[in-house]
């Protein structure tokens, strides 16, 4: 069955994996996995510099950026001014415009807050931003989020860094039939078979941290991921069986010995 | 003349660009983004834009998230 590539504002990847930087034992680990997982984008954290601490070893000495996309995030902003500050150093420290948009609205849950995340969505669309907002699984928000002109919705499949896998497939199923951008799962995978999941939801793609990051092996986890995305990825465009309640034989009837 | 650096006060002998500030600091500027009283600093301002007393700048990079 052919199958078109991932395509965000114009752009096009081969990989429906995008993985993060964030919780690696080391850079060197966190090198391997990425080349393991086969991702073309990988998501960044804008901060402070530490001005205390001498090191000079930095992250990007260890992206390749000609092989891998820089995708800065927002992560731990709770206002949407203090998310579009964030993305604007973002965009000026990356020279991108490519923003992984969050604005958290509950500690424990890092659940969006999803009526900043819409407006800070229009702000910096309107500023010539490419926005991929992190979202809640509510199709509602992801079409608002659409509306004020996001690149692509990013609905989290379960708590970020809770592993739990897709709480709610059939959320997930609505958001990809709402919408006419593509539908990035965003956080809680916790495994390949979570990542199959998603994608055999119809997602066009999955953007995942913790668990690469915290695996024991984070670049054999990450083989599984890429495996798993493409074979989740395979099985959504190769059309499942329907399922049924009784069985239905894979071996005639008739001429069975001894009938 | 004392700024607020990264959110604590930081102590400079006057007035000075943005570049001699990454400078003092040792900072490099391809690596970092400049806030200057909360609007970003293109690079190519950096000779240009003067911090004085009780402005507020933020330097900040990219570190590991997801």
């Amino acid at each position: 069955m052919p199958d078109t590539p991932l395509t965000i504002a114009g752009r096009t990847f081969r990989s429906r994996l995008i993985v993060g930087t964030g919780k690696y034992s080391s850079f060197p680990v966190m090198a391997a996995a990425h080349a393991a997982s086969g991702a073309e984008m990988v998501t960044v954290a804008v901060r402070r510099v530490d001005l205390s601490r001498r090191s000079r070893e930095s992250l990007l000495d260890h992206i390749d950026t000609g092989r891998y996309a820089l995708l800065p995030n927002t992560a731990g902003c709770a206002t949407a001014d203090d998310a579009v500050r964030a993305a604007r150093l973002g965009r000026e420290a990356g020279l991108s415009n490519w923003v992984k948009l969050e604005v958290i609205g509950d500690e424990r849950t890092l659940y969006p807050d999803n009526e900043a995340l819409v407006a800070a969505t229009r702000v910096l669309v309107g500023e010539g931003f490419v926005v991929l907002p992190y979202t809640s699984d509510d199709p509602v928000v992801c079409r608002k989020l659409e509306d004020a002109g996001a690149a692509a919705v990013m609905p989290l499949g379960a708590p970020i860094g809770s592993g739990l896998g897709i709480q709610n497939p059939n959320n997930i199923r609505i958001i990809k039939e709402f919408s006419s951008v593509p539908v990035i799962v965003d956080a809680g995978v916790g495994t390949a078979s979570d990542a199959a999941v998603a994608m055999e939801l119809g997602a066009d793609g999955v953007l995942m941290n913790s668990a690469i990051a915290g695996a024991e092996d984070p670049a054999g986890m990450a083989a599984a991921m890429k495996l798993a995305v493409e074979a989740g990825r395979l099985a959504h465009v190769s059309g499942r069986i329907p399922r049924k309640r009784y069985a239905t034989a894979s071996s005639p009837l008739e001429g069975v010995v001894g009938a | 003349m004392t700024i607020q650096l990264n959110g604590e006060a930081f102590d400079t002998p006057g007035p000075l660009s943005v570049t001699r500030l990454l400078a003092a600091l040792d900072v490099d500027p391809r690596r970092v983004a400049v806030e200057h009283n909360r609007l970003v600093v293109r690079k190519a301002a950096y000779d240009s834009t003067v911090v004085a007393a009780g402005d507020e700048v933020e330097v900040v990079n990219f570190v590991g998230g997801g």
